[in-house]
């Protein structure tokens, strides 16, 4: 015994695989716990839970697909399932178009000091409530909001944006726009600016230097952000109830409203369980996309 | 080059215009906290703070406050201790199913929160856990772990492995080896993260909507405001919530930075 440990600790100064004694076991066991015990078991007592038929308003253990079945047979689950995603790639798209010149300036043309400035300032939001910012946005785009005021003023209006798509995507932005120009920022600073030179040497315009050198360049960090973005729109619920009015209504309002006229949480259940793979399904194939290939093409 | 000044003035103007969509929710929430009038309409109405007096002597937002700041400070030791301890077995061991048991460390925040906390709802309450405040500190260190172990973990890949197999050599025991070489280095991270799991922590208020119950803490107090009517209070609890979580960053900030003053103060010159 005293020989096999001793080769154990010889193996681990080599290649780093100690046997699990008491103290490895002190380290790695409380995620494995911990996220066994409130993550794991919840989330697999959610697939159960879709399972379970609603008897009398209880909920009954039963082993039944009708759930599945029940909702997805319904137009307005399936549309709304579509609308999502829509509403989801859209946000990806508007805050991943609008943060990178914000991005590029920050990554490129100003001094360090200015460009930590910039940070500091995008780090700020974090620390602020989001549901605050939600409402304050409702004061600024209501009909006799803000900007409207200042419509009147100017002479047209009032524009209704409150409770329109346009609230919406303006509450997703409020969510994400921060955080994405500071993940692209990261991933511009990386580009080699030796690349940038040698493309301008070339003869290769402004334009095209960015989208054949500096995009492709920084693409792992662009992919990110814009799936974070898919993220935390598909699932996010404040924004299209406070700044979008309900109507119509996502994924998220459909769980709750599930939940709260029928104290049907089964098929809530369902809606939760389809969302949950629709995230994994997109988180892989953008990881895939970001470094599994493309070293191929070029 | 011409040209290339109005590009780069115009990239300029574009980021204070980006800096300005972000900020414009902040500054004028934190405006018309100090409006006398009820609705947030032009023109400004009489300076006043009676919308910090309304919520002082309205009794949920005390209590939500101090819910806020218990859960907040359990879920930062709770967490950051998890994601420590993840962190350094990732940094260390190589074992059958690392993968799986990384997933399971980096997963959750990729969980819708409303998804999250509906799940803890119907899981803590079978098991008869809900409704506690305690329930929303289990649920929330789900969810903040993750960002406290990659913080952790960044800073431990920056280490060199040798350093604490040097310590071996030199004749430390594992306990001794994580209490003098181990910790130090990774010290700066483990306040980074207290803090940071910290302030996610205080900010999150769907799971603790879900499975606090009459436990509210102070983003579910918002939240159940905003669904009742239009009240300039929800702009005044924002701002004491911006001013206590940006104090927090200010003292963490000054407290790295006089650390590494003083680390930098006794290299030699």
């Amino acid at each position: 015994m005293a020989v096999a440990e001793t080769e154990g600790v010889t193996a681990s100064a080599g290649r780093n695989a100690p046997r699990p004694d008491g103290y490895a076991l002190f380290w790695g066991l409380p995620l494995a716990l911990w996220q066994g015990m409130f993550f794991l078991a919840p989330l697999a007592f959610l697939v159960v839970m879709t399972f379970w038929s609603v008897k009398n308003f209880r909920l009954e253990p039963d082993f039944d697909t009708v759930n599945w079945v029940k909702m997805w047979s319904k137009g307005y689950v399936v549309d709304t399932y579509l609308r999502t995603l829509g509403y989801a790639v859209l946000a990806a798209v508007v805050c991943s178009v609008l943060a990178f010149p914000a991005a590029y300036a920050l990554a490129f043309k100003v001094s360090p000091a200015i460009r930590r400035l910039g940070v500091f300032l995008l780090i700020t939001p974090f620390f602020t409530s989001y549901v605050v910012r939600v409402y304050s946005w409702q004061a600024v785009i209501s009909d006799n909001g803000i900007l409207n005021t200042v419509f009147a003023f100017l002479g047209f209006g009032p524009v209704e944006m409150l409770n329109t798509l346009f609230g919406t995507v303006i509450g997703y932005m409020t969510l994400c726009l921060p955080l994405v120009i500071l993940l692209q920022l990261f991933s511009l600073a990386n580009v080699d600016r030796s690349l940038i030179e040698a493309a301008h040497n070339l003869g290769c315009g402004r334009i095209r230097t960015i989208f054949l050198v500096i995009i492709p360049s920084a693409k792992v960090g662009l992919i990110l952000a814009a799936t974070f973005t898919f993220i935390l729109c598909f699932g996010d619920f404040v924004s299209p109830v406070s700044l979008g009015g309900s109507k119509p209504p996502t994924l998220s309002i459909l769980i709750v409203d599930t939940v709260k006229q029928g104290n049907h949480w089964p098929r809530a259940a369902v809606v939760a369980v389809t969302m949950v793979v629709t995230l994994i399904v997109v988180a892989f194939t953008a990881l895939y996309f970001a470094y599994g290939h493309g070293r191929a093409r070029r | 080059m011409r040209l290339d000044r109005i590009i780069r003035g115009s990239l300029l103007g574009y980021v204070f215009l980006a800096l300005g969509f972000v900020f414009v929710p902040i500054v004028i929430s934190f405006i018309f906290s100090f409006n006398e009038g009820r609705f947030p309409v032009l023109p400004i109405e009489n300076f006043s703070t009676v919308w910090y007096e309304a919520i002082w002597n309205e009794a949920p937002v005390p209590r939500a406050f101090r819910f806020s700041i218990i859960v907040g400070l359990s879920v930062a030791a709770i967490s950051t201790f998890i994601g420590f301890a993840t962190a350094y077995t990732d940094f260390r061991y190589r074992f059958f199913g690392k993968n799986v048991y990384l997933a399971l460390a980096l997963l959750p925040p990729t969980i819708p929160v409303l998804i999250l906390g509906l799940v803890m709802l119907m899981f803590l309450g079978r098991v008869s856990l809900v409704g506690e405040l305690h329930s929303v500190i289990f649920s929330h260190v789900v969810y903040c772990t993750p960002f406290a172990m990659a913080l952790i973990r960044l800073r431990l890949s920056q280490m060199d492995p040798d350093l604490e197999r040097a310590a071996w050599n030199l004749g430390a025991n594992n306990w001794r080896g994580m209490l003098f070489v181990i910790l130090p280095f990774t010290m700066p991270s483990i306040f980074a993260a207290l803090f940071l799991t910290a302030a996610v922590s205080f900010d999150e208020f769907m799971i603790a909507f879900f499975v606090g119950g009459v436990n509210e803490t102070l983003p579910v107090r918002v939240l159940n405001m905003m669904q009742g009517q239009v009240s300039p209070r929800i702009n005044a609890v924002g701002s004491v919530v911006f001013a206590v979580s940006i104090t927090l960053v200010i003292l963490a900030q000054v407290f790295l930075l006089t650390r590494r003053g003083t680390g930098r103060l006794k290299a030699p010159v």
